[in-house]
């Protein structure tokens, strides 16, 4: 089958803030370079959830007058709060106790999709050409072996891959460079990763998955500016993950649950800890009168340093999470992923200009602020290894004493599909009913993400073996996919006492949980048609 | 011939719609935006005259704010030979856009005008007969299907008894039925290709025509939540509770 193609300098996969900000660095140096960039969501924001509370650095450096430019970034961080929550009681830990990575002062609550709604309109007023609604779903190599570019998928399948009357094929675009940017487990990332063992020598990357809602609450409740984080309850000590309340404009809350995929029972259903959470009368009394009005969820990366891979390699160039670039004990990772993203841009001019080798990227990256970030970050996560209590007297003594300077690296040992136990010898949970005031189903969460598939396409959540779920995975662990699943795709039916494993791939909202964690590595998440997916707003 | 298409802009339909807290409106920004659906359709069905052989140009045409454009963008990466962009900011009601469109056919003066039966944002269903009505055209509405033949149209119409097939004398207006067709894809190449077509932009104010709203709009609201159902436990219970709690029977 022929298809067209089209010649690029540079193909950027991914309009998230790593990918913009490639894009708008490119077009700064070199105003002639023609720039392409592909986004699977059907426009650019409507697949991006963060927090978030911004640190604007990385901006600062890209586009140092984004306040005259109306950059959407207004509210400055007033307050900081830090819980622990107990089921009952609430214990609030002075904020000057807190290492300085988890300090907020200077930092804005922003929505990040409206940020790279912002940087996509600067990058395409520079000359960047932005295609939403196509997903690269195919990497293409030389013959030599090197990164040739991609192409976007076909459309018009069915269910079978048979063509329709509205069928078009995708089409192929051919780059100098291409850059992979499409944020946490990106699906071409993790075929590169693999194809040129691109994390050798590395720790086994480590994830959590994040729920975020935007409440609109009374305005009694709302401080604007206020950002709170809390540990502890409902997790127990053994779980790695803690929540954010960050009180935005307009009376919202950005309210969202993060959870380490490394936990161990396959009976904990992530969706019900964050939405047990909220019943905490400390949230919940700041929800009361209020109304939820979005949902999303997205796995992120947890790794850190000891995690990344290597970035480069002929002829692309990894940035962003989908190498993984989150600063995990500053719970934030939207400045690092720019400024992986515009170091990648320099290094493919220099690339370009003078025929540098792209290692050129790795050496940039070494030498910059995001990694000396990174290194001194690096000990908290695989700390909290050890629970919750000795996790934190650890990260005490690294970042208030040391300051992230000890002379000695922590590893993560495991991968995330790796740490589920066994489901009979790991304790039920018993979750509440939702009451549909402060907690809610699946169904109805989804229903907010404006999720939507066309029928009749090919299911995009593939397994590699169909028997796995039901023989092996339902028996050993319960089947988990049903409870990490934040929008319900999975499901285990029972037809005359007989189970059968259900895929309702038109809910999944991409946040690519399932890749990570199936026990056996047995779904593969990859893209489905173009447009498909979330249509978040101000996520 | 020459077909004129009318494309919107309205909230995409995935998008839970929101009503504004104060009662305005419904929220918009930060909402993603598509083409009316059965606008969709209408610019389909042009192209596929056009591929039979038995029109010669399309133009698509939006009324509406800047970014507005973008229909008739996609209009153009699926098959409209070329654009027109009457632009307005702010609220403007079918009346307007019918007398906007008036100034436009004649000008451009096309054979058929193809749009949407309705929008699905305020659902008026009024722009297709009001236009009709200033020109003095036929009109065909809710069209699910449409034979061309020599200097008329055969289309089979939606209506509430089933289906209806008229014919209409060309020139005249067509107001499009989802089940018309299916549109096709903007490929990414056609895309590509039709960032080069000309737009012609237009301000609605040079057209002469005075679009300020005629319709005061009080309040907007929420529908009232629906109750949640129950079970009865045979047809006698039923009957009974439509009769005696419900009182629908």
């Amino acid at each position: 089958m022929s298809r067209e193609v089209m010649e690029y300098d540079v193909v950027i996969v991914g309009g998230g803030p790593s990918g913009l900000s490639t894009a708008i660095k490119l077009k700064q140096l070199n105003p002639d370079i023609n720039v392409c960039l592909l986004e699977k969501a059907s426009e650019i924001g409507a697949h991006i959830l963060s927090g978030n509370v911004f640190e604007t650095r990385a901006l600062d450096e890209l586009f140092p007058n984004w306040k005259e430019l109306k950059a959407p970034i207004q509210t400055k961080v007033s307050k900081e709060k830090f819980l622990f929550l107990g089921k009952e009681k609430s214990l609030s830990w002075p904020t000057w106790l807190l290492p300085k990575v988890q300090q907020n002062h200077k930092n804005y609550i922003i929505s990040l999709a409206n940020l790279c709604r912002w940087l996509a309109e600067q990058a395409e007023g520079l000359g960047v050409e932005i295609f939403p609604g196509f997903p690269a779903s195919e990497i293409l190599y030389n013959e030599d072996g090197s990164v040739k570019g991609v192409a976007t998928q076909d459309m018009g399948l069915d269910k079978e891959g048979n063509k329709k009357d509205s069928f078009e094929p995708g089409m192929e675009l051919h780059a100098k460079i291409t850059v992979f940017a499409e944020g946490c487990r990106g699906h071409l990332g993790k075929e590169l990763i693999k194809k040129f063992d691109l994390s050798k020598g590395k720790d086994p990357q480590q994830y959590g998955i994040g729920f975020k809602e935007i409440w609109e609450v009374n305005e009694k409740n709302h401080e604007e500016g206020l950002v709170m984080h809390t540990a502890g309850w409902p997790l127990d000590k053994n779980t790695y993950g803690g929540s954010f309340v960050y009180h935005a404009q307009n009376k919202q809350v950005y309210l969202g649950y993060v959870i380490g995929l490394d936990y161990q029972n396959p009976h904990l259903s992530p969706f019900d800890e964050f939405q047990r959470f909220k019943t905490h009368t400390a949230i919940k009394k700041m929800l009361e009168g209020g109304k939820r009005i979005s949902y999303g969820a997205r796995a992120l990366i947890e790794g850190g340093l000891q995690s990344l891979p290597k970035m480069y390699m002929p002829g692309a160039l990894l940035i962003g999470c989908d190498a993984g670039t989150l600063n995990m004990p500053k719970i934030k990772g939207s400045h690092t992923a720019m400024k992986s993203g515009m170091i990648a841009a320099e290094a493919i001019i220099d690339h370009i200009k003078e025929s540098k080798n792209l290692s050129v990227y790795e050496e940039k990256f070494n030498n910059s602020w995001v990694y000396k970030e990174l290194h001194e970050a690096r000990n908290v996560k695989p700390s909290f290894s050890w629970g919750l209590v000795l996790g934190i007297i650890f990260t005490g003594i690294d970042q208030i004493l040391f300051r992230g300077k000890l002379p000695f690296t922590l590893r993560h040992k495991h991968a995330d599909h790796e740490t589920l136990k066994m489901a009979d010898k790991m304790p039920k949970i018993d979750y509440p009913k939702p009451d549909n005031i402060i907690t809610f189903d699946k169904t109805s969460s989804v229903y907010l993400t404006g999720t939507n598939h066309t029928d009749n396409q090919p299911v995009h959540l593939k397994l590699k073996d169909p028997e796995i779920p039901i023989k092996y995975t339902l028996d050993k662990y319960d089947e988990p996919a049903q409870r990490y699943c934040p929008a319900g795709v999975y499901e285990v039916q029972y037809e005359n006492d007989l189970p059968k494993f259900v895929i309702n791939s038109q809910n999944c909202i991409h946040c690519k949980t399932c890749d990570i964690k199936e026990p056996s590595q047995n779904i593969t998440w990859v893209t489905p048609e173009g447009g498909g997916g979330p249509k978040y707003g101000n996520m | 011939m020459k077909i004129l298409v009318a494309v919107k802009r309205v909230i995409d339909y995935n998008v839970q719609v929101r009503v504004k807290e104060d009662n305005t409106g419904v929220v918009t920004d930060n909402v993603k935006m598509s083409t009316n659906p059965p606008d969709d359709n209408a610019v389909e069905e042009a192209v596929k005259i056009k591929e039979s052989g038995k029109a010669k140009e399309i133009v698509a045409i939006t009324v509406g704010e800047e970014k507005a454009q973008e229909t008739v963008r996609k209009a153009l990466a699926v098959g409209a030979d070329r654009g027109i962009h009457v632009k307005v900011d702010g609220v403007i009601e079918p009346l307007a856009v019918s007398k906007i469109l008036q100034k436009i056919v004649d000008k451009e003066k096309p054979d058929l005008v193809f749009m949407g039966k309705q929008a699905i944002d305020d659902d008026c269903n009024q722009t297709g007969q009001m236009l009709a009505a200033l020109l003095n055209w036929p009109q065909a509405t809710f069209a699910s299907k449409i034979e061309v033949k020599d200097k008329t149209l055969e289309v089979t119409r939606e209506v509430d008894e089933g289906l209806e097939t008229i014919e209409v004398n060309v020139p005249a207006i067509i107001t499009c039925d989802l089940r018309l067709n299916e549109p096709r894809y903007a490929s990414l190449p056609n895309i590509m290709k039709a960032k080069k077509k000309p737009i012609e932009q237009i301000n609605a104010a040079d057209l002469g025509i005075d679009t300020k709203p005629r319709i005061d709009q009080i309040k907007v609201e929420e529908p009232p939540k629906r109750k949640a159902g129950i079970k009865v436990a045979n047809v006698e219970e039923l009957v009974q509770k439509l009769k005696n709690e419900a009182k629908v029977i």
